[in-house]
């Protein structure tokens, strides 16, 4: 038997501070080598802090933290050759070229110049844009540089932060491109970001963050054909419907059936539960399902009628669902839809 | 350590050179100094000759602060904070490389304040090794003082007040030992040439130097983690 590889990133009940504000309140989270893992959450949910702790600029003070084998809790500097983080803002120097830019970061690395012009061709910042002084450029170009470095870095563990922002299509295209590339070269990368329609195809766990803390964790695979498909704009908190029988494939089991959206559910991929979901699950399970808004219609029956608050108990119950909880869902139950169990 | 502090020194000097803040703005500013004192000594030559070497190091002193802040600055904007941190060199090597190159920067700004002075002040020059020696001693103590208190207060909001608040005062045993040896070696010194004592200024400006050198490669790494 293969002994199970210890996870890359490690996170025990820890505890960061920002001044006295505690920036993470507790984080457990465990992250398995190559995967891609996408930290969600609204603004100052902690997925920054989550990102800044395990490249060592953030310390932990209390709990534990092990990235790539070393306790950075005894050395936060230990893993800094072998991470490479993409942040908000773009870590160049406007005076020095791109070429000038990536070389500098690759050999400060200790890295290997061979490949540079290949990354430089990838990243589209070859020609002319080689020798432009990166003050000059705009700040998708800014940060296809600083994605350049990452790239011709080859860390082990890349920590993005929002790497789709500034970028157009093609530019976004292209950071997908190189996320599932250093996934399958064995990189490990964390994923912080807003838009979940971009990165949770990409993932193989999401984890949700709030107030510092892990609220939840869920792994798309196999369960993600909504968003694959394109469905992105999810019912808002609040909001209740029926899933019409029209809606093309549909969740098995789902037409007819009611979605209810709890309120003070942040927006973005919405959770709700449906129960008596046919393909192997049982009726009462919770199943997490995200439902496009437009697919949502007033809820008119009996059923529809339980999720209006105050009503006799809900033909759909809203809860929150482990990772083990979404696993047990077959594949075979989630044929093409507009509706995706999330 | 030594191929990082290179590699550092090299982006820093390589950032010099494209933007030429040192050229455009801290030359014009050094000679404007040596101009001003000369306006307020007076145009008694005498006079001027006689303060030639304290006026050299005091103007030395106002263009570290501006080569240092520029050297912070280089790191100070977002982002680039993060950037040597993260990119795994060796903050001694750091420290090393951001000195080594404030340090050039100096020597080229003294080489043109010297000739200003001798030229403003109509000093003339009994010992040339005595003032290269000093001129490089006493820089290499400024440029390692002076990267060091820049990244002390490199995360601060008032960095550019608090740095030569700091900085001046420390640097007063350079100001001190360096006008005794330029005294000396231009022959304007209250006992003339060859000032009796010469080598136990030089070792004012040696220690001073080995100090901040060894100072800042041992605790640039913590301040760079804290700031």
């Amino acid at each position: 038997m293969v002994p199970a590889m210890p996870p890359v990133v490690h996170l025990r009940n820890a505890v960061a501070l920002t001044g006295r504000f505690p920036a993470l309140a507790g984080v457990d989270l465990a992250v398995e080598p190559g995967s891609v893992v996408v930290l969600e959450g609204s603004n100052g949910a902690g997925k920054t802090s989550v990102l800044r702790a395990c490249a060592g600029l953030l310390a932990v003070t209390s709990g534990a933290i092990e990235v790539l084998g070393c306790n950075l809790r005894a050395d936060r500097t230990a893993v800094r050759r072998r991470v490479g983080m993409l942040g908000h803002a773009a870590a160049l120097y406007d005076d020095l070229t791109v070429v000038e830019s990536v070389r500098f970061a690759v050999r400060a690395a200790g890295g290997d110049l061979a490949g540079l012009d290949a990354v430089l061709d990838r990243l589209e910042l070859s020609g002319r844009l080689r020798r432009t002084a990166v003050g000059r450029l705009s700040a998708g170009q800014r940060r296809r540089v600083d994605l350049a470095a990452l790239v011709a870095r080859r860390p082990e563990l890349w920590l993005l932060d929002e790497p789709h922002a500034s970028l157009d299509a093609a530019g976004r295209d292209l950071v997908d491109a190189v996320i599932r590339d250093a996934a399958a070269g064995g990189a490990t990368v964390l994923v912080a970001s807003h838009e979940l329609q971009a990165v949770v195809p990409l993932a193989d766990q999401v984890v949700t963050l709030a107030g510092g803390r892990v609220a939840d964790c869920w792994s798309p695979a196999g369960a993600d054909v909504g968003v694959r498909t394109g469905v992105t704009n999810v019912a808002s908190a609040g909001a209740v419907g029926v899933v019409p029988a029209g809606v093309p494939g549909g969740v098995a089991g789902v037409p007819g059936g009611v979605a209810g959206v709890p309120g003070g559910v942040a927006g973005g991929v919405t959770r709700v539960a449906q129960a008596g979901a046919a393909g192997g699950v049982p009726a009462g399970v919770a199943v997490p399902v995200g439902v496009a808004a437009p697919d949502l219609v007033t809820p008119t029956t009996d059923a529809a009628a339980a999720t209006v608050p105050g009503a006799p108990a809900p033909a759909v119950t809203c809860e929150a669902v482990t990772c083990e909880a979404v696993s047990a869902l077959p594949a075979s139950a989630l044929p093409g839809t507009d509706a995706h169990v999330a | 350590m030594w191929r990082d502090a290179m590699l550092v020194a090299g982006k820093d000097l390589r950032i010099e050179l494209r933007s030429r803040v040192v050229l455009h703005q801290v030359v014009p500013f050094a000679a404007l100094v040596l101009l001003l004192f000369a306006f307020a000594l007076g145009p008694d030559r005498k006079a001027l000759a006689a303060a030639a070497a304290g006026l050299f190091w005091v103007a030395v002193l106002f263009v570290t602060v501006l080569a240092v802040q520029r050297s912070a600055a280089l790191e100070s904007a977002p982002g680039a904070r993060d950037t040597l941190r993260l990119s795994g060199l060796d903050p001694a090597g750091v420290f090393l490389g951001k000195a080594v190159a404030v340090v050039l920067e100096l020597v080229v700004l003294e080489v043109l304040l010297g000739a200003g002075a001798v030229v403003l002040y109509g000093s003339t020059v009994h010992s040339y090794p005595e003032l290269v020696v000093s001129a490089v001693v006493g820089t290499v103590g400024l440029g390692a003082a002076g990267t060091l208190y820049g990244s002390l207060t490199a995360g601060l909001r008032v960095r550019e007040t608090l740095m030569p608040f700091l900085l001046l005062p420390v640097a007063a045993p350079v100001l001190l030992a360096g006008t005794r040896l330029w005294q000396a070696a231009l022959g304007t010194g209250s006992s003339g040439p060859g000032v009796t004592g010469s080598g136990s200024w030089l070792t004012v400006l040696a220690v001073f130097a080995v100090v901040y050198v060894g100072l800042g490669v041992l605790v640039f790494g913590p301040v760079q983690e804290a700031s």
